[in-house]
């Protein structure tokens, strides 16, 4: 509970910090003329003040937070478009992907773990190890890169049609919803993402196991004479999965500077793009959103990893 | 008498010192040690750039059409977008990656340490300060992060006079080294933390000994073997890290077309659609080959430095 009363501040305390460093970095009124090169002086006027940008930083931030809080919020530079709906939207894709992309490496490198987990130093073992270090060492844009390559350029000119379409999240022009062709642009940047994940949890699941098996519990168990199934999925896999549950909620960083990366190559329209899209742009009304929102899902998978390690293991107390 | 001698020469065997233990452990990994010859190779092939390059960091193979030509005798990794041949640049790059991985690594391990050290060491309010806001960076998407602050810190008038450009690579190598220290330090703090409730700690303060003599004599000697292995991967972690950055357009740019493997890799991104494979592939595989030789390494080193460690061998 305390530390949920924490969360608040800390919340407020970040925004703060990425607000100057924004303000700082980005320059939101530089940009602002820059792409809005013909702006009258009531214009900028406007922009300044609904943003909050007065030349003092705690006072602007405050005026901006207001904005922020009763959903007041002021339009992209660019165009000047409504900021909600673009992000709901980027939301909505990403969390798709990231979703789907989690399950299905979490699920993968789970299972992949514990299969190298339980016949340590065999030829098994070490090739779930290779693999597993090979899929940590690869950084993500050069597995999208290769994926392009393979998938976008050569996998026609071998087979004559295209398996996996290369970008967006339809193809042009079409409106409506059509799960295949959904699911068919989601493969790609998917498996980027997954390749990392299943590579990261197989090993975190193999060594947790190992570290299980050699307990004294499960001599225990043994010895009371369970079946050895029952052994390792009742006493084995569920105390090993206490650890790497922690590691899950704390990974999510990771996972979303992968989505960014996977995002931009394959102009998947999620968070990713918004993000880099508008900070290229330099544009502060959408940027700031952006960033309350993965701080604050930053801090809540924090504080999840947390309370489910405690949750999971009884000896552990928070205070 | 001769069964005694025989003990004594067995008990001989038994006490070779831990630094040769360890490099001995070290030596038996097989893959780790290819990957130190493999660095050593291209660590070697980068001092000689002049004359392991076959041109000019930014010299054209011959006259026009010369863009775009496929791996030939002329060319051997083939050449980009304005006929400079690859290979010489990929040898220029990955001297540019490395020496931002090497600089950016020690930095960022000495902060750490001395960071991680006091943090351990002393406790209280700073280790609680240092500690939750070395959790808040390595939570946040990295990425963001150094996107954000890389802009800020060039930004700053003053600071960039110390640190150069935005684009410089001293500007890169400070930016990475910024962040690389978090990791490290808490790796130093934990070791420091379990070390210093070990009685020759206790002795050592029992006859007298300065705080700062016990970390520095006692404490960071002690978890040399942790700190090696925080080295090597921090040395991976920046490199990538750099290239990340150029990946997307925020790497550094080394004046005069000078390269990075970062920036290699990235012109890969437009080349790709287009099918000219080599351009994507070659730079690549270099930094794949680096991050995989020295995650190797740092492996060993950490089988090599932790007896506890068992590997059911």
């Amino acid at each position: 509970m305390r530390r949920l009363a924490w969360a608040v501040p800390t919340l407020l305390l970040v925004t703060f910090l990425v607000y100057i460093a924004l303000r700082l970095g980005t320059d939101p009124l530089q940009s602002y003329l820059r792409t809005n090169p013909r702006a009258s002086k009531e214009k900028i006027e406007q922009y300044k003040s609904v943003n909050g940008l007065s030349s003092n930083y705690v006072l602007g931030y405050f005026h901006w937070l207001k904005n922020f809080v009763t959903f007041n919020w002021p339009r992209s530079i660019k165009g000047s478009r409504e900021v909600w709906p673009e992000l709901k939207d980027a939301m909505a894709n990403t969390i798709r992907l990231g979703t789907f992309a989690t399950v299905v490496g979490v699920s993968i490198g789970l299972f992949v773990g514990m299969f190298a987990a339980l016949k340590p130093g065999s030829r098994r073992d070490v090739a779930v190890n290779t693999g597993a270090f090979l899929g940590v060492s690869i950084p993500p844009y050069i597995t999208a890169v290769l994926f392009q390559l393979v998938f976008a350029v050569y996998w026609s000119r071998w087979f004559g049609k295209t398996l996996f379409p290369t970008s967006g999240v339809y193809p042009p022009g079409h409106t409506g919803f059509n799960l295949v062709l959904m699911l068919k642009h989601m493969a790609l940047p998917m498996m980027v993402v997954a390749i990392q994940v299943i590579a990261t949890y197989s090993r975190y699941m193999r060594s947790s196991l190992l570290d299980v098996m050699n307990s004294d519990f499960m001599r225990t168990a043994r010895s009371k004479g369970i079946s050895e199934r029952q052994v390792l999925l009742k006493h084995g896999v569920r105390n090993a999965l206490i650890p790497v549950v922690t590691i899950a909620a704390l990974d999510i960083g990771s996972i979303i500077g992968g989505l960014i990366i996977s995002e931009n190559i394959f102009a998947y329209p999620g968070m990713g793009l918004y993000f880099l899209d508008s900070f290229t742009n330099g544009d502060f009304p959408l940027l700031m959103p952006w960033m309350v929102l993965v701080v604050a899902s930053t801090l809540m998978f924090n504080l999840v990893a947390d309370v489910s390690y405690a949750f999971l293991d009884p000896r552990i107390r928070l205070d | 008498m001769h069964f005694w001698i025989q003990g004594f020469v067995l008990t001989e065997f038994a006490t070779i010192s831990p630094k040769r233990m360890a490099m001995r452990r070290f030596l038996s990994h097989k893959a780790a040690v290819g990957s130190c010859v493999l660095l050593a190779i291209m660590v070697g092939a980068v001092i000689l750039a002049p004359i392991s390059a076959r041109y000019g960091v930014n010299e054209s193979v011959r006259k026009p059409p010369n863009t775009f030509l496929p791996p030939q005798k002329l060319a051997w990794f083939g050449t980009d977008d304005i006929g400079r041949d690859l290979y010489s640049r990929l040898i220029y790059g990955i001297r540019v990656s490395l020496i931002i991985g090497l600089f950016t690594a020690v930095i960022s391990t000495v902060i750490g340490c001395v960071v991680g050290a006091v943090a351990g060491f002393r406790g209280g309010r700073f280790d609680d300060v240092v500690m939750r806001v070395t959790d808040l960076f390595l939570a946040f998407p990295f990425l963001v992060a150094l996107l954000v602050i890389r802009n800020t810190l060039g930004s700053i008038g003053w600071l960039t006079a110390i640190i150069g450009d935005k684009s410089s690579v001293r500007f890169i190598v400070f930016l990475l080294s910024f962040f690389g220290w978090m990791g490290v330090a808490r790796i130093v703090r934990g070791q420091v933390l379990a070390l210093k409730e070990r009685e020759f700690i206790e002795a050592a303060r029992a006859v007298g000994a300065t705080r700062r003599y016990i970390v520095r004599r006692h404490l960071l000697p002690n978890s040399i073997g942790p700190i090696m292995v925080a080295l090597s991967f921090a040395v991976v972690g920046a490199i990538t890290a750099e290239s990340t950055l150029a990946f997307f357009g925020y790497g550094p740019q080394a004046g005069d077309g000078a390269t990075s493997l970062g920036i290699l890799v990235g012109a890969a991104k437009g080349a790709v659609q287009t099918g000219y494979w080599w351009i994507a592939v070659f730079p690549c595989f270099a930094l794949v080959l680096i991050s995989l030789a020295i995650n190797f390494i740092g492996d060993a080193l950490r089988d090599a430095t932790d007896p506890r460690l068992d590997r059911g061998e």
